[in-house]
């Protein structure tokens, strides 16, 4: 049976009844570290319990990246597979899009944003998905 | 506890992914070369671990005695990701340092298909190329890409690294290529996920290697001390939690946390190594793996490979036998096949590739997930 409203590509993606998607991860109360997708156990300090719900940034900066080219069967390349750096706190690494799939393009730490939208694909069923991806902003 | 030595080793001319014979006969041909180099038996083995990935359910190791020989013995398969055969080398090791056995076999084996490893995901939709890449090659890229943000790491300084590997594979008769190729070639070959060309990318093959490893009493009892290497250091290590690590697999910190073990095992240090066999997978790894082994410092692995420092006959010759980028990767089998190498060096028997008065050695596997595989070698006699 196909939804009526887009499935979250990744479980961290949280659409709300009312407002904006957005993504959210668990932070240790221990040692802070930051995690995406539910776990029970930080396994930096391996305090149990205590992780709590940590709504990710949505600015960050371009920590490391790759320009593929080739890839799965079906998978429209040139694109940017991009590792960010959140603001406050935690890591992702998605597809850099609106931007010239180019070395010359593409500074480190240059600034970038997350967004969120349709993934573009859909599951077997016809389901249709909400997926993130980072594109340059003004510093 | 005794001290540990390989007395025979030998791994199979690497071949073109899917044209070698079945795992169990593929994996016997090592095991039967290995037993042959110290004029040993199957039936003098007390123990056996068998490395494979792609049948790791499969009991390969009780399959290759099938072929060579059903003696009753204990037999461990293993599988650790591209570290499956420094981990079946070092079990074996492990067992005879415990005092069970004195006489251990190690194989590594792989039958592979060719193309992209990696990515994949489970079920709702494909996650390759909509939450970037999950390719080995990309994966890589980027750990390269992030030395080059560190130090200005240059494609150039990359792809010279695949210049050089496949320059020595031309003296290596059992790498799967032996084929040169200019940095042009290099640099121009197929863009896979940048800064890895095609030429940038290990080679998939089917592959075996295995090794006899023996305690320092029955080496002598045997008379087999003249060719026997002595283990310096086994370790092993799990990637240590790093802030990064959803996103951006870590090969550095177990690398360094494994090498600094060894070298402390060993009693030496980077500057006693007379040469290195380290996980090439692709160009951008061996770059980092300067610096994570201590073969230079922190920023200048570019230097090194800029000087021909880890050329054969340059200060610390790095992966002469051609690397995994031109002898080929048979995921089980690599870390065997670069204890072979290695071995073969120290016993001045590698022919034109030979590093002239080698006397330590040192094999690094990393399998990503991850596990690093650390060896330091030393010839006995």
């Amino acid at each position: 049976m196909t939804n009526a409203k887009p499935l979250p590509a990744v479980d961290f993606l949280k659409i709300p009844e009312t407002g904006a998607p957005y993504l959210e991860g668990l932070k240790c109360k221990n040692c802070s570290a930051i995690y995406l997708g539910p776990r029970a156990v930080c396994s930096k300090c391996g305090a149990r319990d205590q992780l709590a719900a940590h709504k990710l940034g949505t600015k960050g900066k371009l920590y490391a990246y790759s320009i593929v080219h080739r890839s799965f069967p079906g998978v429209e390349v040139p694109y940017i597979s991009a590792i960010v750096d959140l603001e406050g706190g935690g890591s992702l690494k998605g597809n850099l899009i609106n931007i010239d799939p180019d070395p010359k393009n593409l500074k480190f730490d240059m600034p970038v944003e997350v967004i969120i939208k349709d993934a573009g694909r859909k599951d077997r069923e016809g389901n249709s998905y909400l997926a993130y991806f980072f594109q340059p902003r003004a510093a | 506890m005794s001290d540990v030595y390989v007395v025979g080793v030998d791994m199979t001319k690497f071949q073109k992914a899917g044209t070698g014979p079945n795992v169990d006969v593929l994996g016997s041909i090592a095991a039967l070369g290995a037993l042959d180099d110290c004029g040993l038996k199957i039936q003098d083995m007390q123990a056996f671990y068998c490395g494979n990935l792609g049948q790791a359910s499969g009991m390969v190791g009780q399959r290759i005695l099938q072929q060579i020989g059903q003696t009753g013995i204990p037999v461990v398969n293993v599988a650790n990701a591209c570290a499956t055969g420094a981990t079946a080398f070092r079990e074996a090791w492990t067992a005879i340092k415990a005092g069970l056995y004195d006489t251990v076999l190690a194989v590594g084996v792989e039958k592979m298909s060719s193309g992209l490893l990696g990515g994949g995901g489970s079920g709702g939709i494909s996650r390759e190329g909509l939450f970037g890449s999950g390719t080995m090659p990309a994966v890589f890229a980027e750990a390269g890409m992030e030395h080059s943000r560190k130090y200005g790491t240059t494609f150039e300084q990359f792809a010279k690294v695949s210049v050089k590997n496949h320059h020595h594979s031309t003296m290596n008769p059992k790498a799967m290529l032996q084929k040169e190729f200019s940095l042009p070639d290099v640099m121009n070959a197929e863009m896979i996920a940048y800064p890895n060309t095609k030429f940038m990318c290990s080679i998939n093959v089917d592959g075996s290697a295995a090794a006899v490893l023996c305690s320092e009493k029955k080496v002598r009892e045997l008379g087999l001390m003249k060719r026997a290497v002595k283990v310096r250091a086994s370790i092993m290590t799990s990637d240590p939690w790093q802030e990064r690590d959803l996103v951006m697999p870590d090969v550095n910190s177990c690398t360094r946390l494994a090498v600094k073990q060894a070298y402390e095992m060993a009693g030496v240090g980077a500057k006693d190594i007379n040469l290195i066999e380290l996980h090439d997978c692709f160009a951008t790894a061996e770059i980092l793996h300067y610096e994570n082994l201590g073969i230079c410092k922190d920023g200048e692995a570019g230097m090194m490979i800029d000087t021909g420092a880890v050329a054969l006959g340059g200060r610390i010759p790095v992966n002469v036998s051609g690397g995994l980028l031109s002898k080929g990767h048979p995921l089980g089998a690599t870390g065997i096949a670069n204890i072979y190498e290695v071995c073969t060096h120290l016993r001045g028997e590698a022919g034109k590739r030979q590093v002239q008065g080698a006397r330590i050695g040192m094999t690094h596997v990393i399998g990503l997930g991850s596990a690093c595989g650390i060896h330091i070698l030393e010839k006995a006699a």
